[in-house]
């Protein structure tokens, strides 16, 4: 049962990568929204609430086809992308993390604006009377009293990213070692004969890593609470 | 010196105050909803006039005819809260530091030592302001708004959150603060016997409006007619 074959840790291991990259890439991205959501009133505000749960709801398929028509070699952006950059997401594991950082951005992004909206604006307003710039008052308070919020919002993004299938095979297909992460190996692994086993194990390997991150996850939502109260 | 005339609505309610204080300790008394906290919260900058001037000493902070407004941030004005308002996610040391570094004023164990032995705060330094009583944060508050050499400090009702016996324990500190610190002050209570023993100054505020100016006597005369 444990006897996890070369092929089936390939797939593992680049899940693993493909979770990382896209969730340490979306990670900025999402703070910079939670905190624009939680914090500012604009014009379009719910359009853009709107835009980043849609991958929460639309089949993972027409986001994946979606992807496909824009990150595409000859899609608008990713034409111009592999032009001018030499970046290319069509059927390389860099547009799996694409993929994936899309698909799981709602998830990330949820706590991290709960957690800035936890943030007492009175402290905030504490520290700019004591000399700190908006600036400052973000990175030396709203930022440390959310990190709790940050995290545990990292952990489900990766959760979700590890295991996202239908976006990501859609827009970059089950290329093995290069876009087949553990969902598309279990998905082929099913579709042909004695697959069950290594099935199986892969399986197992997803309910590990899905259940640390939950703990993990729920973990650091703890800290939180603890931290905004000074304990 | 602290120049004040300005005028804020607020809803159904209007703030309209002027007044020109040269005390060590301005007191601001009225009962609540007087417009005691909007008037602090203007002199600090966290709220804006709908026109009017704020001035400390020779610099003007707030002139809605001359497009000033200095945001709180430049005003190095200390602001004591009625809650503290201590950071949870720093140490007592930390939270002491925390103006003096945003301020870029230079660490001086020697101003650090004197602030902390005024407050009698020696012993918290290490604590997280969780474990810390009423009493406790109010006096790291005060010596966190201290450290960061303002050129006013604003006391809003500091004592208003703790009972009888903690009000004894900070008043000493905040007279002493008053004698030995050298920094003017605006003392916001509803307390006149708290007023009469700090301040030197006094204004009245009613319904947001300076119903009289004076030494620490027209309290006297608040309280004989209220």
């Amino acid at each position: 049962m444990l006897n996890i074959s070369p092929a089936e840790w390939t797939a593992v291991l680049l899940s693993l990568k493909v979770g990382l990259v896209a969730t340490l890439v979306a990670t900025p991205i999402g703070i910079a929204i939670a905190w624009l959501l939680a914090r500012h009133h604009f014009w379009g505000k719910s359009l853009v609430d709107a835009v980043i749960y849609l991958p929460l709801v639309l089949p993972p398929v027409v986001t994946g086809y979606l992807l496909l028509l824009t990150f595409g070699r000859k899609g608008l952006v990713g034409g111009w992308l592999a032009d001018h950059l030499g970046i290319v997401f069509a059927f390389r594991w860099t547009g799996a993390a694409l993929a994936c950082g899309i698909m799981s951005f709602p998830l990330l992004v949820r706590p991290i604006r709960l957690s800035i909206e936890a943030v007492d604006r009175r402290l905030e307003q504490a520290a700019s009377t004591l000399g700190a710039a908006p600036s400052k008052v973000f990175l030396t308070v709203t930022l440390p009293l959310a990190l709790p919020g940050i995290l545990a919002g990292m952990v489900l993004g990766f959760a979700k990213a590890i295991g996202e299938f239908g976006a990501t095979i859609t827009f970059v297909s089950n290329i093995p070692g290069e876009t087949q992460t553990i969902s598309a190996a279990i998905y082929t692994l099913t579709q042909v004969p004695d697959g069950d086993m290594a099935a199986l194990r892969l399986v197992a390997v997803s309910i590990v890593i899905s259940l640390v991150a939950l703990v993990v996850s729920e973990w650091f939502t703890r800290r939180a609470t603890q931290r905004l109260h000074g304990i | 010196m602290l120049r004040v005339d300005v005028y804020k609505q607020l809803g159904d309610f209007a703030v309209e105050v002027t007044f020109v204080s040269e005390g060590r300790v301005t007191g601001l008394f009225g009962s609540s909803g007087a417009g005691k906290t909007s008037l602090v919260n203007m002199i600090a900058g966290l709220l804006k006039p709908d026109r009017g001037f704020i001035a400390v000493g020779n610099e003007v902070l707030d002139d809605t005819l001359a497009g000033i407004h200095v945001p709180p941030h430049r005003r190095r004005i200390g602001y004591v809260f009625q809650d503290a308002r201590l950071f949870p996610h720093l140490t007592v040391m930390q939270n002491l530091h925390y103006g003096r570094r945003m301020n870029g004023v230079v660490y001086d164990r020697a101003d650090q030592d004197r602030v902390v032995a005024l407050l009698d705060i020696g012993n918290l330094l290490a604590r997280r302001t969780g474990q810390l009583s009423g009493g406790e944060r109010q006096r790291v508050a005060l010596g966190r708004a201290l450290l960061m050499q303002p050129r006013l400090l604003l006391l809003d009702e500091p004592l208003g959150s703790l009972d009888s016996a903690r009000k004894a324990e900070i008043l000493p500190y905040l007279i002493r603060l008053r004698d030995e610190a050298g920094v003017p002050m605006v003392y916001v209570s509803h307390d006149p016997g708290e007023l009469r023993q700090l301040a030197t100054q006094v204004v009245v505020l009613q319904h947001g409006r300076v119903a009289t100016f004076g030494d620490a006597g027209v309290l006297a005369r608040v309280a004989s007619a209220g």
